[in-house]
């Protein structure tokens, strides 16, 4: 009767999304007065989920897990929940979770709230909190279901650590040919680039920028930060930056840290997919432009003479600092 | 080849976000409605499909009669049959639940829906769907080629994308790659005259049980007036020392 959690890794590390989730489980756990447990499929190094609260670990070792399957996923965490009994199901909100939450809710016949954004108003009956309209409101949802999936929201709730004993125990799901209809052909994947999923900090720009030739200064400013790039929607809709950088509405959601904007204007459909970011800094020579009302810190300028000063001033607060 | 494409029908992207009844409705006062941005991605593709493989098109809506004039519009983009399921899309499984009823009795080789609908942004009809009927599932999905029975899919990833290959029947949840925003086709004069004849059906729904229910709705906090800062220097300390971001 625990409350079972996903830990996503990659490549065998953990990832901080993962640790989220855990805190999330901990906290839901010590409400409902029962303890968590991790399944973990090719993580390595389990100990750690025992300082933000698991106190148990099943541990799936497969090479035909290998690579990320949705179905195949799903199945483990499905059967990990069924052999535990498990009331509460903790997920997060990467790409790879998302795509598989809602095929573990049809295993398990149950009810799923995606997004949620606080620790539940209440456990019973079970009642969360969550973002809808792209972060416009929040929500608050209750369960009918026996079981419950939640889907955390990325940057929410943060990591919090909170020790406990853990004990590891290997977990063997049986997995039928069905979990392998999908072939993987290829994955094409920067791998010495941060992923605006994962980055702490987001460095994006807009049509201000004024051609694609202007982006070394953001690439600049990016890797100062260890920050990951991004862009509005016309920036990718002209070929000026990749697709898979355009944030907002009707691109990738942004939930870090800190989010700097530069040249974007701030239309409501960009807003609407960075809102859930920390702290926002907007640069723009126009003090008109309607992000100024949705950031915490703005300066008016122009970007071609802001952004390689901030570089600058920036690398040497980084080497005093370090 | 038979496509069904689940159509949400959602507040116009600009639309202000308010509720009524002691906040526990969406208050659709002056908002207007249009195909979920997503879904109309995966609409396009679909007459792709039509015009270059033969293929036919259904749309198919959870909801009232007040989605009408949002599936009347897929109907003018270009497809040929619309179905309505007669009741209000409460929670996102039990509109898998009524889409798979549908999609079972159709014999569909594939579906397409959105990645997720801009109001609840549930991200989970689809995959229900998919695993409700016992068919293949690609998420995120921003290229989609068929040949025969067997699909090529491109889906997006954290910090890329990954080439799948898998059978039919399908289901994808699609995103903007589909096709591209220049691909997207305001219905023309012709379109919308056609549409007034194809046929679209209502359907009575099937028990489905909710699985989760929605009591309230609230906005996020007002926010506090922008810091505007005269210079770089002011700018990275206040990063450091009062955000504590860097
Ligand atoms: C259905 C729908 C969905 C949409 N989804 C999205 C979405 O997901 N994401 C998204 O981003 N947009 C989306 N849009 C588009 C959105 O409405 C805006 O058109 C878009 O965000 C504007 O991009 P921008 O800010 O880069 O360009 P602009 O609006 O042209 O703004 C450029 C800004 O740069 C500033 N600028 C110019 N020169 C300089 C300089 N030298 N230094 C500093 N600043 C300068 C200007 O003052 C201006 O504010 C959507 C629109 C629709 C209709
Ligand atoms: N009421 C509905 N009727 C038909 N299709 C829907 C409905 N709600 C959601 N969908 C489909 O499921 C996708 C994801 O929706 P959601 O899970 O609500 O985010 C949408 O993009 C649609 O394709």
């Amino acid at each position: 009767m625990s409350v079972l959690v996903y830990t996503e890794s990659e490549e065998g590390k953990f990832k901080t999304i993962a640790f989220e989730a855990v805190s999330y489980a901990k906290g839901l756990a010590d409400a409902m007065g029962t303890s968590v447990t991790a399944v973990t499929i090719n993580g390595t190094d389990t100990s750690i989920l025992a300082d933000y609260g698991a106190s148990k670990v099943l541990e799936v070792t497969n090479d035909q897990l290998e690579k990320f399957n949705a179905e195949a996923y799903a199945d483990v965490i499905s059967q990990a929940a069924k052999n535990e009994d498990v009331k509460v199901v903790i997920l997060s909100s990467s790409a790879n979770s998302k795509y598989l939450s809602p095929i573990v809710a049809v295993n398990l016949d149950a009810g799923f709230v995606p997004n949620v954004t606080e620790q539940p108003e209440s456990t019973s009956p079970l009642k969360v909190k969550h973002s809808v309209f792209t972060n416009k409101a929040f929500a608050t949802t209750e369960f009918k279901t026996a079981v419950s999936i939640i889907g955390v929201a990325k940057n929410s709730v943060g990591v919090t650590e909170n020790k406990v004993e853990l004990s590891s125990e290997a977990f063997s799901p049986n997995l039928d040919s069905h979990d392998f209809d999908m072939e993987i052909i290829s994955v094409d994947k920067a791998t010495d680039k941060v992923t605006i999923a994962d980055a702490e900090i987001v460095v994006s720009a807009g049509r201000g920028m004024k051609g694609p030739e202007n982006w070394g200064m953001i690439e600049d400013l990016a890797s100062t930060l260890g920050a990951a790039t991004a862009c509005s929607k016309p920036v990718s809709d002209m070929g000026w930056r990749p697709h898979g950088e355009h944030v907002g509405q009707t691109g990738k959601p942004v939930a870090s840290n800190l989010y700097i904007a530069i040249g974007i204007s701030g239309a409501i459909q960009h807003l609407a997919g960075i809102n859930a970011s920390k702290v926002k800094v907007v640069i723009n020579n126009d003090p008109e432009a309607p992000f100024f009302k949705a950031a915490d810190y703005g300066m008016v300028g122009d970007a071609f003479e802001i952004i390689p000063q901030l570089n600058e001033k920036l690398k040497e607060f980084k080497a005093q600092n370090a | 080849m038979k496509i069904l494409v689940c159509i949400s029908h959602v507040p116009d992207t600009t639309s202000k976000i308010n509720f009524t009844d002691g906040d526990s409705k969406f208050d659709t006062n002056g908002v207007q409605f249009v195909i979920n941005p997503n879904d109309e991605f995966g609409l396009t593709r679909a007459m792709w499909f039509k015009e270059k493989q033969g293929a036919t098109v259904h749309v198919v809506n959870v909801g009232g009669p007040e989605t009408e004039p949002t599936l009347r519009k897929a109907l003018a983009i270009g497809a040929d049959e619309a179905i309505r399921i007669n009741t209000p899309a409460t929670d996102g499984y039990s509109v898998a639940k009524q889409l798979a009823n549908i999609a079972k009795d159709g014999g569909y080789d594939l579906v397409i829906g959105g990645r997720e609908s801009i109001d609840y942004n549930g991200g989970m009809v689809p995959g229900m769907l998919a695993k409700l009927i016992g068919a293949n599932f690609v998420n995120t999905c921003i290229s989609l080629e068929i040949e025969g029975d067997t699909a090529t899919a491109i889906r997006e990833i954290d910090g890329g994308k990954e080439t799948l290959k898998t059978k039919l029947p399908l289901v994808v949840g699609g995103q903007k790659g589909l096709v591209e925003e220049s691909d997207l086709r305001i219905p023309n004069m012709r379109g919308i005259m056609q549409a007034r004849s194809k046929p679209l059906n209502v359907k009575e729904p099937i028990d489905a049980t909710v699985e989760t229910q929605t009591v309230t709705f609230t906005k996020p906090a007002p926010k506090g007036a922008v810091k505007l800062v005269e210079s770089v220097d002011e700018l990275v300390k206040l990063l450091h020392n009062e955000a504590k971001v860097i």
